[in-house]
């Protein structure tokens, strides 16, 4: 203000010609501009030092991010492997199939995106409950199939209109499918989306880049337990994004390394034809290959479709499986855990002639009932008169339930559990499936732990005498999964060389063709004395023919044929909370065993048979067994409902008196039902 | 004959250009459709449309430069009153895009008087100072102060922060130039400075952490910040010497955004590096400084605020816009004078060159 007081006055004088003009004021604005224009200079060197720090001094951090930005990993996820059965049949592969995958969080409105895109393509609740459940276990950026299997016509209605769909794609998946689904679903498993449980377990095992790119892993059986061969290995490309994630180009590729073929030694046809001859029967059947251990067939009844599993669960299906008395969900043979019964008598037989505690022409009286030193308690023979003089053999042939708790008695279970264990009883088998269980051969220490919880009083814990006899004849403790049964059957039929049971037989990786070959050498030799195996066996054999317990089952046999029959009383496998009324008193039947191989003189085949409640061991589990046999070794091959009917004729017989040949047997006799009659025959044939 | 014809039209033509200012602008011109050819991903389209803007503002300006100052200082008035109008029209008719209300249709098209403003305000302040030459004194620059609230008050309802900071700081510089005393200068920013803490302790903390993203867009890489991160990124990728032309990787893959207009300098600063960007300062910088000259050499008070104002808001476009796509600056909409593509923003700068050159042919013959 001061300066323009003092310049006043001149302007008052100021002439009225251009060419004159107040010096000061106009020196004050030049001296403004010169100002301006250094301040100019200033902002403008601010931004040239902005410019050198960001492209010379950060250049390599903004380069990197630069590069970042461009460059995306897209991972290639590799084929799985293909399942073949041993005879090269199918039974796991891929195929390739359109998806409507979303991405809830590029999704502005999810529920108004579904009802629109039901517009276009099929949508039923099932799948809008599915997409529910998966998006309550993923997370919000990961893309989500609404639905799978798109028809042709939905994949062409759709890409018509996708613009309108942000967050919403179309993508070609390799779907998993299994052509005998309910057949095989106990032993394949199925493969499911990989939940979080899953990658946790990946980053322990740290396999979890592996898993890039997969969406599914394999949740149960050989899928399960054959994962890392079956998935292979992840392929990368490298590709050139934009800004919305686009590739423009790809810059590099690691292909990627498909998953190894499994070839099994399972024989589908004759997987599927247990599975025909069971019916809608509940149980479980295992054979096994004695020369290999390779596992001829797998079968648990009932049994579910596997491909429900594979893009998640609607859940009331779901709880409709989980929820059904009959337990389809569980794998019989391989966690059933079922008394052996008299299934168990040669293996009792085997352990007396390995220890010498019994020689084979050892006789005693069976008066039908057996009683300890000092003690009126009867432990009671299935029949109620007795066998008369009962040798081994006739122990064996006859099912003698006296000879066998005195055997046992005499022995006492420290004798008792080693030599059993040999036949891979109270052990897990170390099958390649997984989940297996170890079933039960009591010792005094397995009592003392069974029973340590504070439940139990100290009297609880002590081994009894009394305890040993009942387990001579396959009851007490003794609980086998009929895997393990089969496993002890196939290794008495192949002369104490054990080898471990296997599903897989080789392992075949795409690659090289470089093969690996699954338990080619024996677990175990446990050199049994030719003489006591042979004696064994010919007393099973016997068990087939006339005289024996499983006589009707031999006749017309065009091989020799080993087997002995069982009966379990009903410990159930755990009971649902819901008992369906109507089948309560069938439950209440015993469950009915079946243990063979063939032929005698050289065994192909060992097989363990359980059908639950299905009454005495030669009523309905032989008849089976001597089917599969028969399929197996001869290719002979009976009518499904022929087989029930054999099994409706026999079933509810107090006692078998036809020798009549079944191979012939056409009788259709719908004898009456006769339930007191059983309660009789209680623990044994 | 014919030939003389042309000789004579070309003469005419020339007469009232600034050979300088022209020269200048076609080199800038020239750069601009450089990069936009780039950041436009190589469209044809776009360099023909940007072509058409730019013959009709240079016939602007080359009219404009035809007017003389003192038949400019009548304009002054009734563009600034009808400026207001149409500002009033906006607030009260106006057609909202992205938010803000600032177009306003008159029959076949439609306008955005902010725009206007951005030279109006300088026009009517130099006319204001002229008028009362001699005795300028607290009056004066009270009045001046009323005369830049009342357009960017309007400007701010809209809303529209940095059409109305603009709009000031052209009222400023002419204020400035006027000879605002140093020591009311000195007062106002001190005053400025120290009430900074005061006003940011009044402030919610939503819009405390709302100026903090503004001034740091790291803060919030996703949302605000995504658009700054980026533009960063593609320059200082650039390096010393740029990724070359049509090579920038974070331009051709869309990473930047509103690229062929307020973020034309990423693309640039991406593929013509640090010696580009020096190259593009030193040319805004010649074209400061012709500005400057000729609002040195101008005749009448009126000619020298306007060439004052109009070249220092020239740079302000510059600063702001360069400070905002490399980081230093919060995010406003502004374009990057002469190389952003859009025909508004190069009308108002043309026709302020146009101002120019007018003052510039019309200043006093004989030299002190």
């Amino acid at each position: 203000m001061v300066s323009y007081r003092r310049v006043r006055p001149d302007f008052r004088r100021r002439p009225k010609s251009p060419k004159t003009r107040a010096p000061a004021r106009e020196n004050e604005f030049r001296l403004r501009l010169i100002i301006a224009f250094v301040l100019i200079v200033a902002a403008f060197g601010v931004l040239f030092s902005r410019f050198t720090w960001l492209q010379v001094l950060q250049y390599e951090h903004f380069m990197t991010a630069a590069q970042n930005n461009r460059i995306s990993l897209v991972p290639i996820p590799p084929n799985r492997g293909v399942i073949y059965d041993r005879n090269g049949i199918v039974l796991a592969q891929n195929y390739s199939a359109y998806t409507l995958e979303i991405t809830p969080s590029q999704t502005p409105n999810l529920e108004q995106t579904l009802s629109e895109l039901a517009k276009l393509v099929a949508i039923e609740p099932r799948d809008r409950k599915r997409f529910r459940k998966l998006q309550e276990e993923s997370r919000n950026f990961e893309s989500l199939p609404i639905r799978t299997r798109l028809t042709d016509e939905e994949v062409a209605r759709f890409a018509a209109q996708a613009y309108r769909f942000p967050g919403v794609e179309i993508k070609a998946r390799l779907f998993r499918d299994y052509p005998y689904r309910e057949i095989t679903s106990h032993v394949i498993g199925y493969i499911g989306r990989i939940n979080q449980k899953d990658q946790n377990r990946f980053k322990e095992e740290e396999r979890y880049s592996e898993y890039r790119g997969s969406t599914h892993t394999g949740k149960t059986g050989l899928e399960f337990s054959y994962e890392q061969d079956l998935h292979g290995k992840t392929g990368f490309e490298e590709v050139e994004v934009d800004a919305s994630g686009h590739a423009v180009r790809t810059l590099r590729r690691t292909p990627p390394v498909n998953g190894s073929d499994l070839h099994l030694a399972l024989d589908i046809r004759l997987q599927e034809y247990t599975d025909q001859l069971f019916g809608n029967r509940r149980g479980a059947l295992v054979a096994i290959e004695p020369e290999t251990g390779g596992v001829l067939a797998f079968v648990s009844k009932p049994t579910f479709d596997p491909s429900l599993f594979i893009d998640g669960l609607d859940p009331q299906v779901w709880k409709d499986l989980n929820e059904d008395w009959q337990r389809p969900l569980i794998n019989r043979a391989l966690r059933g855990l079922y008394p052996p019964g008299s299934t168990f008598k040669p293996f009792m037989a085997m352990a007396a002639l390995e220890t010498g505690f019994r020689s084979a022409d050892y006789t005693i009286p069976d008066p039908g009932y057996f009683s300890l030193p000092g003690s009126n308690h009867r432990f009671r023979d299935s029949k109620p008169t007795g066998h008369g003089s009962v040798n081994m053999y006739k122990s064996i042939q006859v099912s003698s339930d006296t000879y066998y708790y005195k055997l046992a008695w005499d022995m006492g279970i420290d004798r008792i559990a080693p030599e059993l264990a040999k036949f891979g009883l109270g052990e897990k088998t170390g099958i390649d499936l997984d989940g297996e269980a170890k079933g039960v051969l009591p010792t005094k220490e397995w009592k003392a732990k069974r029973f340590a919880g504070k439940r139990y009083k100290p009297e609880h814990r002590r081994w009894l005498p009394a305890d040993v006899v009942p387990i001579g004849i396959g009851q007490g403790y003794n609980t086998y999964t009929p895997l393990q049964m089969a496993w002890a059957t196939s290794i008495l039929a192949n002369n104490g060389v054990a080898y471990r049971p296997h599903i897989v037989k080789k392992v075949v990786s795409p690659a090289n063709r470089q093969e690996r070959i699954i338990e080619p050498q024996p677990a175990a030799d446990y050199h049994f004395k030719r003489k006591h195996v042979e004696f064994v066996k010919d007393a099973m054999e016997a068990v087939l023919k006339p005289g024996g317990t499983a006589n009707r089952i031999g006749a017309g046999l065009q091989y020799r044929m080993a087997g002995k029959t069982g009966t379990a009383q009903v410990v159930q496998i755990k009971q649902g909370a819901k008992y369906n009324a109507a089948a309560l008193a069938e439950q209440h039947r015993d469950h009915s065993w079946f243990i063979a191989f063939a032929p005698v003189e050289q065994p192909k085949i060992a097989v363990a048979v359980i059908v639950e409640n299905g009454g005495w061991g030669a009523a309905a589990a032989a008849p089976l067994a001597r089917n599969v046999m028969d399929f197996y070794l001869l290719g002979k091959r009976i009518d499904p409902e022929e087989a029930a009917a054999q099994t409706a004729t026999t079933k509810n017989k107090k006692k078998p008196t036809n020798t009549k040949p079944i191979a012939n047997s056409t009788q259709n006799t719908t004898s009456q039902p006769s339930g007191e009659g059983q309660s009789d025959e209680r623990t044994s044939d | 004959m014919n030939a003389h014809l042309i000789e004579r039209l070309w003469k005419r033509i020339c007469q009232p250009m600034d050979g300088w200012l022209f020269l200048l602008t076609c080199i800038l011109f020239v750069l601009g459709l450089v990069v936009l050819y780039s950041a436009s991903n190589e469209n044809p389209n776009r360099i023909t449309n940007k072509l058409t803007f730019i013959v009709f503002a240079m016939t602007l300006m080359w009219c404009i430069a035809n007017i003389r100052p003192q038949q400019l200082m009548l304009f002054a008035v009734p563009i600034y009153v009808g400026g207001l109008c149409l500002l009033l029209g906006v607030a009260l008719f106006g057609e909202i895009v992205n938010g803000s209300r600032r177009w306003l249709h008159i029959g076949i098209t439609r306008i955005q008087p902010s725009e206007i403003m951005k030279l109006a305000v300088p026009m009517m302040l130099a006319w204001y100072f002229q008028k009362h030459e001699g005795h300028i004194g607290w009056r004066q620059f009270v009045i001046a102060t009323v005369i830049i609230a009342l357009p960017a008050a309007f400007v701010l309802k809209q809303p529209d922060l940095g059409t109305a900071s603009l709009i000031i700081f052209s009222g400023i510089f002419v204020i400035f130039f006027a000879g605002l005393p140093w020591k009311v200068i000195a007062v106002l920013l001190i005053g400025f400075a120290s009430s900074l803490p005061v006003v940011w302790n009044l402030l919610h903390d939503y819009q405390r952490r709302r100026v903090l993203t503004l001034l740091d867009p790291t803060a919030d890489p996703l949302g605000d910040g995504y658009h700054i991160i980026q533009s960063m990124i593609a320059i200082g990728s650039g390096g010393i010497f740029g990724k070359g032309w049509l090579s920038g990787t974070q331009t051709h893959l869309e990473f930047i955004p509103e690229r062929t207009t307020d973020f034309i300098f990423a693309v640039y600063g991406e593929e013509f590096g640090l010696v580009g960007n020096a190259v593009l300062l030193l040319l805004y910088l010649c074209v400061i400084m012709r500005g400057l000259i000729i609002a040195a050499h101008a005749s009448t008070l009126f000619g020298r605020l306007l060439a004052g104002a109009i070249t220092l808001s020239f740079f302000t476009y510059a600063f702001v816009n360069m400070g905002m796509v490399s980081g230093i600056l919060p995010v406003v909409g502004v374009p990057l004078p002469l190389l952003s593509y859009g025909g508004t923003a190069m009308v108002t700068i043309l026709t302020g060159f146009g101002i120019l050159m007018s003052i510039h042919k019309n200043r006093p013959l004989l030299k002190r």
